[in-house]
């Protein structure tokens, strides 16, 4: 019984993997490689992490096992943000049929500072006391 | 485990990690290339957990923990380099 289990899972994860390699591979853009194998990848590899533990049927393993399932999922998003963001910040190209981006036009990249779109209308209520921001 | 799965786990994983390297190669910006760097450090955690499993050792899990560390800091590490200047194809 833990033996199929076991299969189902490495097999599940092998496909995982298979799927984010396969959009690494295939997309048009940085931005969506990454959605491709942040997610895809991540649960792959922990599907299999946590094959092993069940194929080995010992504690100890299992915690282990847990443990790289927890770290993946912990850090996956967190390389994934961190790359994105100096990405973005160095002016990567988008896919030409990319129809939004909205950061673009309200974030100054050299001084990574976030601008909200309601400079313009403080600036016109400036007469008002608590309008200096 | 059966040794069809297995192999099975371990072909379709090769698989993968070519299409990745792939990627590696082509290009055409570094955090493309770094995006796949990420996959390829993700896939060895998963060969080493299928080799793991064929061998019945389960020493090599420890080996798979530690990489999967090690491949995380790798990619903050190169998300700094880009960010910070350096090469940027």
């Amino acid at each position: 019984m833990s033996n199929a289990i076991a299969a189902i899972l490495a097999l599940l994860g092998a496909a995982f993997v298979l799927i984010g390699a396969l959009g690494v591979m295939r997309m048009p853009d940085l931005m969506l490689r990454m959605h491709a194998t942040t997610k895809a990848g991540a649960l792959g590899g922990g599907l299999l992490a946590i094959s092993a533990g069940v194929h080995f049927g010992d504690a100890s393993v299992m915690v282990r096992a847990i443990a790289i399932l927890g770290f993946v999922i912990l850090t996956a998003p967190i390389a994934a943000h961190v790359i994105a963001r100096a990405a973005y910040f160095t002016g990567v190209e988008f896919w030409d049929k990319t129809l939004k981006d909205e950061l673009r036009e309200k974030l100054d990249t050299r001084g990574h500072v976030l601008y909200s779109g309601f400079e313009a209308k403080d600036v016109g209520h400036a007469d008002k006391p608590d309008a200096d921001n | 485990m059966n040794i069809w799965v297995i192999t099975i786990v371990l072909t379709v994983l090769s698989l993968a990690m070519g299409l990745a390297f792939v990627r590696l190669v082509k290009g055409p910006t570094l955090p493309d290339r770094v995006v796949a760097l990420e996959l390829i450090a993700s896939i060895t955690v998963a060969i080493i957990v299928a080799y793991a499993m064929l061998t019945d050792v389960a020493a090599f899990i420890d080996v798979a923990l530690v990489l999967a560390l090690t491949g995380f800091m790798a990619a903050v590490g190169f998300a700094r380099f880009i960010e910070h200047g350096g090469s940027r194809e």
